[in-house]
């Protein structure tokens, strides 16, 4: 299959042209365990997935569970290795760093990671939590951490410093655990913030003001952001793009607005039905529902992943021939056959 | 509102023991439901929601430390009965849960069939064979296939183990179905599914629901009526119409402002600070460290005031209104 290199898109406000992170043809697969010398196959997680990140955007990846969108933003972190393609930060090729150069790409990739109490060690203080880093990058001298780490609380308004900097996670709020995970991820000042599901276990009222603070610091470090999730209705506030996975493929790309009011992809377009607002006529319509459930990653249907849940499908091709990227629209894209006059 | 409601609460309390104090949880929670009707009570985490239904099932936990009011269902005060009549007269027959994650909460070793047929066999006393044809009944009521009475719950996805809960409430033919979080660990498509099966059935099998959720979009799919929870109370009661389209507490107006939507571009807000400790409560209005509109009366602790159109508000803005009871 030959790679489908993303073409620059047009550049929308602050956003420069130049790319901060490149992914191309990317496969991510796990391999399931061995019966003696027989192999029993490999889980795709990720599969062609092919896309580039700018300077100061953010762009979101939306899919249901099992999708491989974890899978993604762990290949990008450096923390699974692609069975194939390439991921390039800055030009540079991750695949080909040694130990040192993988060191300097995570001081620039911040992790914010799901569950904020399970991603902070419970035995340390935030102090100790916000100064390992620093440490571990030997970067600066006692008194320098000291305000390095200050500086990043008042960055994420943990106010007053010293009222936080003792106290151990389990003494905080949802909340203010999370602001420490995203202080955490931003104190060595990383160029590229990877954020799985922030905000999926907090409540309501506290999301927005996380998500906020993660739009702050990225216009204010012109951060590129990619966040993983499965919350359309609540990332649509803060991201430029966003990407729909399905079945370890991108199969769909545009740019929020369009993407919200001009689904192409049957996919795209039954989630977005499925996602309720509250509106009281809700209680008298039933929802369309595509029938069956995602795939199966070890043997994903053939050609189109959706095609059999897929209203459109069309016999003969859609289940016979993978279908490439169309883009029937600039900068909107979609992994669907129906689009194949469009362009 | 019909002259005896399907369920009535009055000034139900649950207070927990605790090594750091008492925990109020439940604190004077009332309201009714009627027959085929769906109330939603909505709130944050640490709201007492879930406390509230364990209270309703009484699923009471070793450390209670004051537990009383009234729970009316269909005519019996079940907080009158003692456990042993209470299990065998009430629970799932009367009343029935669904627990929060729920498709973790099914035995990995016990065949679906014998699984959804166990509370007829145990609590209606029915043959094996009987209650199994009511399990596959159910089963197919919920959208499962007849077969999966013969299968595992790990050979399920976590949306058809979430039917399977759903059917095992469901089969005795409880009045009245209590769903905590019922699609919070679900995906979207998923949780569509289910809400569209729940339609489906309180209209097939006249059976009521307290769906509890953090939720607020969800909730919007099942619920005629909205009992929002904060710090142990309901703070507005309400038909959901209204209450989608004009909340009138000021929590419920932020918590509505900060609901992301889909189809709608409006800023999100969110609500500072934190809700309150319910070992160390205020003695008035519970909402007012955070809210924007307190005023001086607000130290006092507002009663539901009922207003004109029937909704209730526990909030002084709302005293022109008749108070309740």
């Amino acid at each position: 299959m030959e790679s489908r290199i993303e073409a620059q898109d047009q550049t929308s406000g602050a956003v420069d042209a130049g790319a901060l992170l490149s992914v191309r043809n990317l496969r991510t697969e796990f391999e399931l365990r061995r019966w003696v010398f027989a192999r029993a196959g490999f889980v795709r997680a990720v599969d062609a997935v092919s896309f580039e990140l700018k300077r100061g955007e953010a762009i979101a990846v939306v899919g249901e569970s099992g999708c491989g969108k974890s899978s993604l933003a762990k290949t990008i972190l450096g923390l699974y290795r692609p069975a194939q393609g390439e991921v390039l930060f800055e030009g540079k090729r991750l695949n080909t760093f040694n130990a040192e150069e993988l060191r300097w790409y995570r001081s620039q990739i911040g992790y914010v990671q799901q569950d904020p109490y399970g991603a902070l060690p419970p035995f340390m203080n935030v102090r100790r939590i916000l100064e390992e880093p620093l440490i571990v990058n030997r970067l600066g001298g006692r008194a320098e951490r000291e305000r390095r780490i200050r500086e990043v609380l008042d960055e994420v308004r943990l106010t007053p410093a010293d009222d936080l900097l003792p106290k151990f996670p389990h003494m905080l709020s949802g909340g203010q655990q999370q602001r420490v995970v995203i202080a955490r991820a931003m104190i060595l000042r990383p160029r590229l913030l990877v954020a799985d599901e922030p905000v999926s276990m907090l409540d309501a009222s506290v999301r927005v003001e996380i998500l906020e603070l993660l739009r702050r610091l990225q216009t204010a470090h012109h951060l590129g952001v990619i966040y993983i999730t499965h919350d359309l209705s609540s990332v649509r506030h803060f991201s430029e793009r966003i990407f729909v996975m399905y079945a370890g493929q991108i199969i769909e790309k545009a740019e929020v607005h369009e993407l919200i009011h001009d689904p192409l992809h049957p996919y795209t377009r039954a989630l977005l039905a499925a996602i309720s607002d509250p509106n009281p006529e809700n209680v008298s319509a039933f929802k369309n529902v595509p029938p069956g459930e995602p795939p199966s990653l070890v043997r994903p249907p053939p050609a189109c992943r959706f095609h059999p849940r897929c209203a459109e499908f069309m016999k003969g091709l859609c289940d016979v021939e993978d279908p490439p990227e169309f883009q029937p629209q600039p900068g909107h894209r979609a992994l669907c056959w129906l689009y194949r006059e469009a362009e | 509102m019909s002259t005896s409601p399907l369920l009535r609460v009055e000034d139900l309390r649950l207070y927990f023991r605790t090594t750091q104090g008492v925990v109020r949880a439940v604190d004077g929670v009332s309201f009714d439901l009627g027959y085929n009707q769906a109330v939603v009570v909505l709130g944050e985490s640490g709201c007492g929601k879930s406390s509230l239904a364990r209270a309703l099932l009484r699923l009471l936990p070793r450390n209670v430390q004051a537990y009383d009011g009234r729970v009316i269902i269909g005519g019996i005060d079940i907080m009158s009965l003692d456990d042993e009549r209470f299990r065998r007269e009430a629970r799932w027959t009367k009343i029935s849960f669904v627990p929060q994650a729920a498709m973790n909460a099914l035995n990995p070793v016990v065949r679906v069939g014998d699984q959804v047929a166990e509370p007829l066999v145990i609590h209606r006393g029915m043959e094996k064979e009987a209650a199994w044809e009511r399990a596959r009944e159910m089963l197919q009521r919920v959208g499962l296939p007849a077969d999966f009475l013969r299968r595992y719950p790990f050979e399920l996805s976590g949306g058809m183990r979430q039917r399977t809960a759903l059917a095992m409430a469901l089969v005795a033919r409880p009045q009245l179905v209590i769903l905590d979080e019922p699609t919070s660990a679900l995906d979207v498509l998923t949780q569509a599914n289910i809400m569209n099966v729940l339609k489906e059935i309180r209209g097939e099998l006249n059976t009521s629901f307290i769906l509890i959720t953090h939720d607020v979009a969800t909730s919007s799919e099942l619920a005629n009526r909205v009992a929002v929870m904060y710090a142990g109370q309901i703070v507005e009661l309400s038909d959901a119409a209204r209450f989608f389209r004009e909340p009138l507490h000021p929590y419920s107006q932020k918590l509505m402002a900060s609901v992301p939507r889909l189809r709608d571009d409006k800023k999100l807000e969110f609500i500072p600070g934190e809700p309150p400790n319910l070992m160390s409560l205020l003695r008035g209005c519970r909402f007012a460290p955070r809210c924007p509109l307190r005023f001086g009366r607000c130290s006092e602790p507002p009663p539901l005031i009922r207003q004109e159109d029937g909704r209730r508000v526990g909030c002084w803005l709302y005293d022109g209104g008749k108070e309740m009871e």
